[in-house]
């Protein structure tokens, strides 16, 4: 049983998204021209979430990738709300006062973003007037903490990682009168969800990481050739500086239970996260919660189950790295992307395929026979595979969808093999999480005459 | 020096017996890095310096040698046999579909063969037989044709249906095969080694050999080489043989005075392969399947299969030696078509494993040929060179011939085909040869129906008409980069575009020439003829006509306006060139010559005339458009527009007058018309070109005047059984061969060249007779058309060769002209041929192997062509070109 290849397009395709930065005069002014998104599932439902939204009353505009896992609910609930709150820290006094004083005397608000959603990508209607409340104090506290100083968006961007996940756990704790609500907002502090942010404005490019997807900036050399500048840092056990951060907040005695099977508390994969509260409440806090919650929550084995050797709480935080980068003329893309990605392609091959694709010149790596044994037979499937990767390049209209036809149906030589894409994408719900994880990748390219000019 | 020639045989003994040099797929690192001191130092001086020591120069070495010339010496930048040679497939194969590269081809086997027993050096000889395949009956036509040539070449070769190729091959899949040709004597040999075996010879023939001595430039002084200059010092010589193969163009231009070298090289691919389970036998025929671009040959078990793609890859050799050409890149994804084509072809490969992609690159040229023969430039400048593709095949035979070129003056076949003198300096465009050599490459495989033309590197040189021409529907065709025009589509009538119209069998622009020819007869029609070669000849004496009259056989010695056809004839009598000369003055001349000779007659004029400040010979080529009026009304036409009296009392035949003609002054009328129908060209000063082309389509058209082709042309001078050079007529061709006495004075009072040779012939008969032939029972719209080369057969015996064919609108048929041998039935031998020999013979010709009665003729049919209007009209106007 085979796809054909439009069946494989069709799946490929479906949740592709793609935004032009408007041109003025027929000049385009933002260092960025657009940027393509796209995102496979292997979880159903697919527990990765994008966001892309340009900032109103500030400059910038930002674009993020959250994985979730124990679920979408944290990472659905990060798409829709952490943008507002790195608007919101990087409002000046005056707009804060401005938005406060629409609301409060019942006026039109001023818009804080203009969302590149894909159809796909939903809002929950329920949820809306929770989340503005609690983003409303935030903005309230901002005001009254007027320091009159210009805000930094390195600031900004931690204040609000962070201040969004307190958010999700003291709503967790509170709970709500709507028992759907109610139920919401456990599922969004018991699940988890880390996020890849990027803030460009003009020449500024702000990566705040937190947890395991990844940034990456392609870089056009000299020669034409592509490289690959990471632009932010795993928090995951393969860091060796993650796992001195952890040590060091906790006691000598726990050094050996921390990290086990490169996971956190021998659990959790990433090292920081949006929600799991079951790693930064105390055993109390989350038996209470649980106990006084809905019976749907207190079935759930998962979110009864306490880590093992928790005895130091918080094991796991928010905050993001934050990594500032000044583009360059010869920065010509940028690539946020879950895990998913990252685990089948070397960032180096990530960096050539998109360079390639944007730029519609393809330096495919020739053939070297060497001393390897080869048949004429498997090197005319070869070539002709390699030919149809060629043809592929201007089937997708997409370079995200290009990237994840690559890292799905790269054969061992770099080309796409349609029977390998055909067959991971046939693959039954239940098997397909054991082959492949969710994708989720945004390409964002960069006006290099704009940069130029800077 | 008798010391070193022992030292160096035992060298390249050495590294023939070495293994690393009978394996093909050794790198050349492993040997170039073999550090050897250069065992001496070059030479002073020599007779001859051979640049390259690969196929072609040790070849050239090889057969000077035995020719008895021993003071040569053979420079190697590298090591010998190290270059293209070393890594080319090493198939020797007649298969060719023209005669002297066949006959070239055929020499090379016969000498590879036993060129191991006379050196001791292995050759790899084997006596396969090849295959070449046809998937379509277009290619079987062609393939037949080619049969034909080598049957009666006495090569053995058969056409054979595809379940007799699984018979010779067992892998071949013959699914889509319609037959296939097959020469059971073709071979398979290591060219390097040949190359080698041959450098070993004449190393013992005392030829001295240097590897590792490049040459930087050759002086030239006065128009003649002197000397070589090396990264070892310089080398003093008479003659310098260019034989540096995808070098050559650069080599070529290194000097003060370049020397136009147009070839480019690409690069070519082909494939090893490990042995299969069973190992290949190593005396399976080789297989050429031309549709498929691939050629596959049996290689150590397994096999060797390369191809001449479509997108050919170009490559500059500017600043790159021997080694960074060897080290050039597999390209997989370059080799994919072809190897899609060999799959198809053996389905049965699929499970063998790989060795090696080679990239070999080989040397193309503009037209497909290869280049030998001397500098037009520089005398004792030698060239031998561009070998498309196929060095092993030709390099026997072609190192023969140029051997006895500088031995002998010229070489023991007709060669112009290959002459370097074909070419001009506007060939040597670097831009235009690898636009050309893409198209070139190709070609190799494309079929190749009559008339075909090359659509690269064109609109290049163009009359000042071109585009008034083009508007009107002219379709093109090129020579010597000139564009002509074919035939006029008429508005609305939809001709097939360029990949439909190939045929072997009637065209389908037929009817439209048909329409021409009719005009021309009837009426009047107007051809730009400004391609052919047009020289001035004067002098402030008598030297002029002096020095024309040795140079021509024709009396020259006429009346001021008088035009003469004559031949500018070698030694032996043969075709140099073929011209028209018309006297302007008691001391200036005019002379037309064909379009391709621009290079060759300038060439033939400077070596021959005295060297005399006096004697000015330009050439006016590019400063004239010339029309050619055609038509019983032409003379109505041109007296309408000069208000001068056209007709024959005043304007006789072959006359030339400058006149008027509408606000033009100055133009050059000439009362010829190259088909034998009455008529004039206008030589006109370009800036005039456009204002004369309109008087005279104005004024013409209430004499139905209109535009016509060379297509039109041809046929009308076919019909009236005109030679034309480099066609019919070539440097082994004499004016008694082709019933042109009338052009030979004999008695003209002074010595010229040729004469001797011409009164042997007169006295004693010629070997040969120029013939022209009506195809009886050939059905124009059924059967095959002929071309040229078509074997001629006189009562069932082989007696030679058709050189042009043409249908006749007039007689409604075909009509070939070509030459009849009378070879002795049991010796072979060449007998005079006689008139009545010709008169009583019952002849066919062949065409792709089926045979057409044909009446053969030995004057044109006078009572079909009226309006004679001089006495010996026709006779003298026995000339033409094309």
């Amino acid at each position: 049983f085979y796809l054909t290849p439009s069946q494989v397009n069709s799946i490929l395709k479906a949740n592709e998204y793609s935004f032009k930065v408007p041109e003025f005069d027929g000049k385009n002014v933002s260092s960025v021209l657009g940027f393509d998104s796209n995102q496979l599932p292997a979880n159903a439902p697919i527990e990765d979430r994008r966001s892309a939204a340009t900032c109103l009353q500030t400059r910038g505009m930002l674009l993020g990738v959250f994985d979730g896992h124990a679920g979408c609910a944290c990472a659905q609930a990060v798409s829709e709300r952490l943008f507002y709150y790195i608007a919101v820290s990087l409002l000046p006094h005056e707009t804060l006062l401005e938005i406060e004083n629409a609301v409060e005397s019942g006026r039109a608000l001023l818009p804080i973003l203009q969302w590149h959603k894909h159809p796909n990508d939903y809002f929950s209607k329920e949820a809306s007037k929770l989340y503005f409340n609690s983003l409303r104090t935030y903005w309230q506290e901002l005001i009254d903490l007027n320091s009159g100083e210009t805000t930094d968006v390195r600031e900004a961007l931690i204040n609000a990682f962070k201040r969004l996940d307190n958010d999700i756990s003291l709503e967790a704790q509170v709970g709500d009168p709507n028992s759907f609500l109610n139920y919401l907002v456990l599922r969004v502090a018991f699940s988890g969800a880390t996020a890849c942010v990027a803030h460009v404005d003009g020449v500024d490019l702000h990566i705040a990481n937190t947890g395991d997807s990844r940034a990456m900036l392609g870089v056009q050399e000299e020669d034409g050739s592509w490289s690959a500048v990471n632009l932010s840092y795993d928090h995951n056990a393969q860091n060796e500086h993650e796992v001195e951060r952890v040590k060091m907040e906790h006691p000598k005695s726990e050094e050996k239970s921390l990290v086990k099977q490169d996971r956190l508390l021998g659990l959790l994969m990433p090292f920081r996260a949006f929600g799991d509260v079951k790693f930064k409440w105390s055993i109390e806090l989350q038996k209470r919660v649980i106990e006084s919650g809905p019976d749907q929550l207190n079935d759930n084995e998962y979110t009864k189950f306490i880590p093992p050797n928790y005895h130091t709480p918080p094991y796991l935080t928010a905050e993001p790295e934050v990594i500032h980068h000044k583009l360059r003329p010869q920065d010509k893309f940028l690539v946020l992307a879950t895990d998913g990605l990252w685990e089948t392609m070397h960032r180096q091959d990530v960096a050539r395929i998109v360079g390639e694709y944007l730029t519609g010149v393809h330096h495919q790596q020739p053939i070297a026979v060497g001393g390897y044994k080869v048949t004429l037979g498997q090197m005319h499937g070869l070539l002709t595979e390699r030919r149809a990767r060629i043809s592929s390049v201007f089937e997708d209209q997409n370079a995200a969808t290009h990237l994840i036809r690559h890292a799905v149906g790269n054969n061992e030589f770099g080309t796409v093999d349609h029977e390998r894409l055909s067959k991971m994408l046939s693959l039954p719900e239940e098997l397909a999480r054991m082959y492949r994880d969710d994708i989720t990748i945004i390409v964002v390219q960069f006006n290099s005459h704009v940069i130029g000019a800077y | 020096a008798a010391r070193m020639f022992l030292r160096l045989l035992s060298d390249i003994q050495w590294r023939a017996a070495h293994p690393k040099w009978r394996r093909m797929t050794n790198s050349q690192r492993g040997t170039s890095t073999t550090a050897e001191p250069h065992p001496v130092s070059l030479p002073a001086q020599a007779q001859v310096v051979i640049c390259g020591g690969g196929i072609m120069g040790t070849s050239v070495a090889y057969h000077l040698s035995k020719m008895g010339w021993k003071d040569i010496v053979l420079l190697e930048q590298g090591r010998l046999a190290a270059g293209t040679t070393r890594f080319c497939a090493g198939i020797v194969s007649t298969a060719r579909p023209m005669s002297v590269e066949l006959k070239m081809a055929h020499y090379s086997n016969k000498l590879y063969q036993q060129l191991e027993q006379e050196t001791g050096v292995q050759t790899g000889y084997m006596k396969t037989g090849s295959i070449s395949l046809a998937q379509t009956q277009d290619r079987l036509i062609s393939l037949k044709r080619i049969a034909s040539s080598l049957n009666v070449m006495g090569i053995p070769c058969e056409i054979i249906s595809p379940k007799k190729v699984l018979q010779l091959h067992p892998l071949i899949n013959i699914h889509d095969l319609v037959g296939a040709i097959y020469v059971p004597e073709d071979a398979l040999v290591s060219s390097a080694n040949v190359s080698l075996a041959l450098a070993t010879a004449a190393s013992q023939n005392g030829v001295q050999i240097h590897e590792r001595t490049s040459v930087s430039h050759v002086t030239i002084q006065k128009g003649r080489v002197t000397g070589v200059e090396t990264d070892r010092g310089r080398i003093q010589c008479e003659y310098f043989v260019n034989c540096a193969g995808q070098w050559a163009y650069e080599l070529g231009h290194s000097g003060e005075e370049p020397v136009h070298i147009p070839l480019h090289a690409c690069e070519h691919f082909y494939l090893l392969t490990h042995p299969l389970k069973e190992p290949l036998s190593s005396s399976l025929p080789t297989v050429v399947d031309p549709d498929g671009r691939i050629y596959i040959r049996n290689w150590q078990g397994g096999i060797l299969s390369g191809g001449f793609e479509k997108n050919p890859k170009p490559l500059f050799t500017e600043g790159r030696n021997q080694l960074e050409i060897q080290n050039l890149q597999e390209d997989w994804d370059h080799f994919g078509p072809l190897l899609d084509a060999l799959l198809r072809r053996m389905p049965g490969l699929e499970a063998l494993q790989i060795m090696q992609l080679v990239n070999c690159p080989e040397s193309f040229t503009p037209d497909m040929r290869c280049i030998m023969g001397e500098s037009p430039t520089a005398r004792g400048y030698f060239v031998l060179a561009g070998m498309n593709s196929a060095g092993i095949s030709y390099g026997g035979g072609a190192g023969k011939y140029l051997a006895e070129w500088i031995v002998n003056g010229y070489p023991s076949e007709n060669v112009w085909p290959l002459d370097l003198k074909r070419f001009g300096t506007l060939q040597s465009s670097r831009t235009f040869l690898r636009h050309r050599v893409m198209e070139v490459m190709p070609l190799m495989c494309d079929l190749k129906v009559p008339r075909w033309d090359f659509q690269t590197g064109r609109q290049l040189r163009t009359s000042p008409l071109y585009d008034r021409l083009d508007a009107q529907g002219a379709r093109w065709m090129e020579k010597h980069g000139f564009e002509r025009v074919k035939y006029f589509v008429p508005p609305g009538s939809d001709l097939l575009d360029l990949d439909h119209s190939k045929t072997f069998y009637k065209p389908d622009w037929f009817d439209i020439v048909g329409s021409e020819v009719k005009c021309c007869k009837e009426a009047v029609c107007v051809i730009d003829m400004s391609s052919f070669t047009k020289f001035e000849i004067s002098s402030t004496g008598d030297q002029a006509l002096e020095s024309l009259q040795y140079l021509f056989s024709n009396d020259l010695d006429v009346p001021v306006g008088h035009v003469v056809h004559t031949g500018m004839l070698n030694e032996k009598g043969g075709y140099e060139n073929d011209c028209s000369i018309a006297r302007l003055s008691k001391r200036s001349f005019f002379m037309i010559s064909p379009t391709d000779q621009q290079v060759h007659c300038w060439t033939w004029l400077k070596n021959h005339l005295p060297v005399d400040s006096n004697l000015v010979v330009e050439d006016v080529t590019w400063k004239y458009t010339a029309l050619n009026l055609i038509g019983p009304r032409a003379v109505d036409v041109l007296s309408e527009l000069s208000y001068a009296p056209m007709t024959a009392e005043h304007f006789p035949s072959l006359f030339c007058k400058e006149m008027s003609v509408g606000y033009a002054n100055g133009i050059r009328v000439m009362s010829i018309t190259h088909t034998g129908e009455p008529g004039f060209v206008l030589y006109i000063p370009i800036e005039y070109a456009l204002h004369v082309y309109n008087e005279v389509m104005n004024m013409g058209q209430k004499y139905g005047i209109r535009n016509a082709g060379y297509y039109a042309l041809r046929s009308l001078r076919i019909e009236k059984f005109f030679a034309f050079w480099g066609q019919d007529l070539d440097a082994f061709t004499t004016p008694m061969e082709c019933g042109r006495e009338f052009q030979v004075k004999l008695d003209k009072g002074m010595q010229f060249l040729g004469q001797e040779a011409l009164w042997e012939q007169k006295q004693n008969g010629v070997y040969k007779r120029f013939t022209m032939f009506i195809l009886e029972d050939h059905d124009t719209d059924m059967d095959l058309w002929p071309w040229w080369g078509e074997p001629i057969y006189r009562n069932g015996r082989y007696v030679g060769k058709t050189t042009s064919s043409a249908y006749s609108y007039t007689l409604e048929r075909h009509v070939c002209l070509g030459f009849v041998h009378h070879f002795d039935e049991k010796t072979g031998e060449e007998l005079v041929v006689t008139t009545d020999f010709i008169n009583q013979g019952e002849y066919e010709i062949d065409i792709a192997g089926q045979r057409f009665q044909a009446k053969a003729k030995l004057y044109p049919f006078s009572s079909l062509f009226t309006q004679r209007r001089r006495k010996d009209e026709v006779e003298l106007s026995g000339y033409q070109r094309e």
